[in-house]
């Protein structure tokens, strides 16, 4: 059924469509729309789940991790300081291999308050073992959301995954949204019966103090599980475009075969940038654009394939690992040192605090690109 | 000689704790979850932050409660039980208990957010507080739970702890949660007695235990029962129950035993000068006469 | 050997059985996904932690109880008289400054 929606409003739909039992959440802005929509939605017996309306993120994800442990299907949805805050429980959900699903708004980091977008929020929490989804648009999150649980909670993934949409840009930005049906999404998502759960009649301890000689094996089995989410993001994206028609992978190729600058972009700037290829193509300039949609796991892979023939790679980060460069730009680099391709790379930081990404802008990029010094990093739109 | 009769049992027999844990020698955390679990039985769920009982259980891959018990993050011990408790409860499980299982540390200090929400929504669990004054597990570090003139490494003997325990136990009342209990492990038919009602009781039930730690309190671990006792006996810590803001003493020492020689069982208070012991004793003889006022007023 | 557990199971569907033994885990494909317990510490004797032994002296017993409801390991049999299990007791002492007929005495372990 299509209709028209906010990003936010796609999360809280993708959270019902996916059939959870329970969400815990407390307000942020911009996922407050988020909130208020599932709270209405339990409450009108729409959505037949426990919410539980706690004091904090930290207790969000913490009721979370009790309920899903419990084997119990979860979500919840934060931004910005509310990610920041989960930090320690954003581990244990992934160390305790819990498949909870949460729906990030990026949003930028404070001091200065700032509610717009910004990826600090979500790269900052890169290595907490969450798998990590970047939404190029509101059917983007919407499919997302299913799509992660069918993928987390898989038994040879068991990860938690984060579906990221940019703060206003998606979250207040009305577009149309195709939902699914609900018989349908059942048949595509079967209800969560994990193997390990809190069962009296089963009793087990979970998280007891760990060894040295143990610790490591744990650690190692969460690196094959990425390694096993890869090809089933990959292989869960087809199935999906097989029953719902639209299809998703970890990135996206857009003009890129006879391309010599190559753009990498994440969130809805991959919207604008292919936008602004179409344009710079009209200049005669071969552009073409990468769009990364699962930064974790790591789609080294397909990155490499899709760059290999290029001249310049462009990585555009609306984050910045203060003392080095954009994440993306350094993991973007480190995958073509894999496959010994010595390409020249730009670094190019935009957009933080919520500023435009037009196409102007980027343009601006392109342009920067190529009359700069290779593997860099530069800030577009410093006011100097 | 007494050969054919049973031995007399004043608490259920069976056990769900199994020798072979961790706790130190004597310990007053152990007998408390020995004595819980007999009440609650095995139809439970227990979740557990950093604390004792962490390390208590074992180490994985082994279990000495072998109850579903849930390893948890120092100050989330409440919201991961009412995690558990919706969670079940979205699912028409609303017949197995789920606990909440934490020190002092993980409850008057860095728990303490994660309880008040608990305790508002009035969420269905038990959280107990097993109780011994101070961060044990770290190595006896002072919590707003070590009471005045105690030694921990972080208030050496020179610089011993200044300020009263905090009293939880009314923040606790103040949230109007239906059950609040006090229980000491020198009283196991009434700690058994208090979480048999606890588990009737639908919403928040806070017991707070006191929990003897020979360890950190530099006392013979052969006295862990005694000190449990002398503290009901000498008013520093009275059995009583709040039920829907209702108070009732349970016990109530009809010559109250003076502070000293519960002190002097205990190398941390081994420092404190005459007139702390004479300030001790009448500050807590006038938390007991609040207490009682309390009894009359809201009994 | 399997440890069954019959305890106030009011409401489980099965009598609980639980692994006791020392769990090997040598290869990591071996490993649960989580650090979950897969057996009974009853496989950690924690005899070795102990200085004396509790002694009951049978004759003396009147079997009141107090020393097996006492007992934090519990490492104390409910027989009358009472028996110390040897495998765990830590030698706290518990038993023996409660026991009110002093008929529970301490013999030092010689090493």
């Amino acid at each position: 059924m299509k209709t028209v929606m906010n990003g936010d409003f796609a999360a809280s739909y993708g959270a019902m469509t996916s059939d959870v039992k329970f969400v815990a959440a407390y307000p942020i802005t911009p996922q407050t729309l988020i909130v208020e929509k599932l709270s209405e939605l339990v409450a009108d017996g729409e959505l037949d789940a426990s919410f539980v309306k706690v004091e904090s993120e930290h207790s969000a994800m913490a009721a979370c991790i009790g309920a899903q442990a419990a084997g119990i299907r979860t979500f919840t949805a934060t931004s910005s300081q509310g990610l920041l805050l989960m930090c320690e429980v954003l581990h244990w959900a992934a160390r305790a291999r819990l498949p909870i699903v949460l729906a990030n708004v990026n949003r930028a980091i404070a001091p200065g308050w700032s509610i717009w977008a910004d990826a600090q929020d979500s790269i900052s929490q890169r290595d907490t073992g969450w798998m990590q989804v970047y939404a190029e648009n509101n059917q983007d999150v919407y499919d997302s959301i299913l799509m992660a649980y069918k993928i987390a909670e898989d038994n040879d993934v068991l990860l938690p995954m984060m579906v990221n949409l940019d703060a206003f840009f998606l979250s207040h930005t009305s577009e149309v949204v195709d939902l699914i049906d609900n018989d349908k999404a059942k048949e595509f998502l079967p209800a969560y019966d994990p193997e390990y759960k809190l069962d009296p009649n089963n009793p087990r301890a979970f998280g007891a103090l760990t060894s040295p000689e143990h610790y490591f094996e744990f650690t190692y089995k969460m690196f094959e599980a990425m390694e096993v989410a890869k090809k089933k993001i990959t292989q869960v994206g087809k199935e999906f475009g097989d029953i719902f028609g639209r299809y998703y992978d970890m990135t996206e190729s857009y003009k890129i075969d006879d391309a010599e600058t190559v753009l990498v972009t994440f969130g809805t700037i991959a919207g604008t940038a292919k936008e602004s290829v179409d344009r710079l193509r009209k200049e005669g300039k071969k552009v073409g654009n990468l769009k990364i949609r699962v930064f974790r796991p790591f789609p080294t892979e397909q990155i490499i394939d899709a760059l290999k023939n290029a001249k310049r790679v462009v990585v555009i980060d609306r984050d910045y690992s203060y003392g080095n460069e954009g994440a993306f730009y350094t993991e973007i680099k480190g995958a073509l040192y894999d496959a010994n391709l010595r390409i020249d790379t730009y670094g190019m930081i935009a957009g933080l605090g919520g500023r435009d990404v037009s196409t102007a802008v980027i343009k601006e990029i392109v342009e920067k690109a190529e009359t700069s010094e290779p593997n860099k990093t530069y800030f577009i739109g410093v006011k100097r | 000689m007494n050969e054919k009769k049973e031995l007399r049992l004043s608490i259920p027999k069976e056990e769900v704790l199994q020798p072979g844990h961790l706790a130190c020698q004597g310990c007053g955390a152990s007998l408390a979850m020995r004595y819980a679990l007999k009440a609650l039985g095995r139809d439970i769920i227990v979740d557990i932050p950093a604390c004792c009982w962490a390390v208590i259980d074992g180490p994985f891959p082994y279990s000495a409660t072998n109850i579903p018990i849930y390893h948890t993050a120092f100050e989330t011990a409440a919201a991961v039980a009412s995690g558990v408790s919706n969670g079940l409860k979205a699912i028409g499980n609303d017949h197995t208990t789920v606990m909440a299982w934490a020190g002092d540390g993980g409850t008057f200090d860095i728990g303490i957010q994660a309880l008040s929400g608990a305790a508002e929504r009035n969420d269905d669990i038990i959280y107990t507080v097993y109780d011994n004054e101070a961060y044990m597990n770290t190595g006896i570090q002072r919590s707003s739970a070590t009471p005045h003139g105690a030694w921990t490494t972080t208030t050496p003997v020179k610089h011993y702890r200044k300020g009263w325990k905090k009293d939880l136990d009314s923040i606790m009342v103040a949230h109007g949660i239906p059950y609040l209990a006090t229980a000491s492990i020198a009283y196991p038919e009434d700690m058994i007695k208090k979480y048999l009602k606890a588990q009737k009781i639908k919403g928040t039930k806070f017991i707070h235990v006191y929990a003897p730690c020979p360890t950190g309190w530099k006392s013979d671990p052969a006295m862990t029962i005694h000190l449990a006792k002398m503290v009901v006996e000498t008013n520093i810590f009275p059995l009583y129950e709040v039920e829907n803001g209702k108070y009732k003493i349970n016990i109530k020492p009809k010559n109250r035993k003076p502070l000293d020689e519960y002190l002097a069982m205990q190398g941390r208070f081994k420092h404190l000068p005459q007139e702390e012991i004479e300030y001790l004793q009448k500050t807590f003889d006038e938390k007991w006469e609040i207490l009682l006022k309390k009894e009359e007023h809201f009994g | 050997m399997l440890l069954q557990l019959k305890l106030p199971s009011i409401r489980l569907n099965k009598e609980i059985s639980v692994e006791e033994k020392k769990i090997e885990l040598n290869k990591v494909d071996e490993f649960p996904p989580m650090p979950v317990s897969l057996g009974s510490m009853r496989v950690n004797k924690t005899s070795s932690w102990r200085n004396f032994r509790p002694i009951i002296d049978g004759e003396k017993c009147i079997g009141c109880g107090i020393c097996w409801k006492f007992c934090p390991e519990p490492a104390i049999f409910p027989t009358n008289p009472p028996e110390v299990d040897y495998d765990y007791c830590k030698g706290c002492g518990i038993c023996i400054a409660n026991c009110p007929v002093d008929a529970i005495t301490r013999q030092d372990e010689t090493k």
